[in-house]
């Protein structure tokens, strides 16, 4: 079955829940399956399977992706992370970058942080960021315009910047820094 | 830390606020080219950049879940009984 753990991870981003994310997969195998007609020879599988699953997802289950509730999110500077963890990096330790992010944020950590994004904005970090869909493939499998999608991105990055942020500073791996726009 | 908040250069400002796109592979040849040459001889902007491509690395192979086993025997199951 083509994708299925690419489709499954998705599935499971979208619903944060195992079971929910297994029904979705499965339903989003029979659709493609039943509508295999409309795909394009040549075209991206993928991204194909992927619009599938996410206008299921969007109607099973109710999703407000038009109306993302921006209000949620602060105002997150640029290099809002680097400029926190950046001199975390291999000067003290030799080690290198990857290693101390992958020392910093536990798997379970990152899945939460993206898990706590809201909505539409977890939906495009998942599929630019995770999944690798270029913007404008990203564009259709949402079926909103490209300025939408990168507004999406730039906001939902920053804030998952900051949510990881918050778990360094939890687990005591970084100081907490005072704000540097004050 | 980055001792320094504010970029020194136009050119800084520049790559600074694409790296996202840039590591997004959505800059196009002409202006990626010209962002690498600066990457280059730019450590204060090298470094963010290096730090959010293994960001992103870290995010993408934390992010990956295996699909259980039994859901390829589900949807096999389910497939059979679709007419053809």
């Amino acid at each position: 079955m083509e994708h299925m753990s690419s489709l499954y991870s998705g599935a499971l981003r979208m619903t944060r829940n195992p079971a929910d994310a297994e029904d979705l997969v499965q339903e989003t195998y029979l659709k493609a399956y039943r509508g295999f007609g409309g795909f394009e020879e040549g075209t991206n599988l993928k991204a194909w399977l992927y619009r599938i699953l996410t206008n299921t997802y969007i109607n099973a289950y109710r999703a407000k992706q038009r109306r993302p509730e921006e209000s949620d999110l602060d105002e997150v500077e640029d290099l809002y992370l680097y400029r926190r963890l950046g001199g975390l990096e291999a000067a003290r330790t030799g080690r290198s970058a990857e290693d101390e992010l992958m020392d910093l944020f536990t798997e379970a950590e990152v899945k939460e942080a993206v898990d706590a994004l809201p909505e539409a904005f977890r939906m495009a970090v998942l599929l630019a960021d995770v999944e690798g869909f270029s913007y404008k493939e990203i564009a259709e499998i949402m079926d909103i315009p490209i300025g939408t999608v990168m507004s999406r991105l730039h906001r939902g990055r920053k804030q998952l910047e900051k949510l990881l942020y918050d778990f360094a500073v939890s687990h005591r791996l970084a100081e907490p820094v005072p704000d540097p726009a004050s | 830390m980055a001792d320094d908040p504010t970029p020194l250069k136009p050119q800084c400002d520049e790559a600074l606020h694409e790296i996202y796109h840039l590591l997004s592979g959505e800059i196009d040849d002409t202006k990626r080219a010209k962002i690498a040459e600066h990457l280059d001889e730019c450590a204060p902007c090298a470094e963010p950049y290096d730090f959010y491509a293994e960001l992103r690395k870290c995010i993408q192979q934390r992010c990956h879940d295996t699909a259980p086993p039994e859901l390829l025997a589900r949807i096999e199951n389910a497939l059979q009984h679709e007419p053809h």
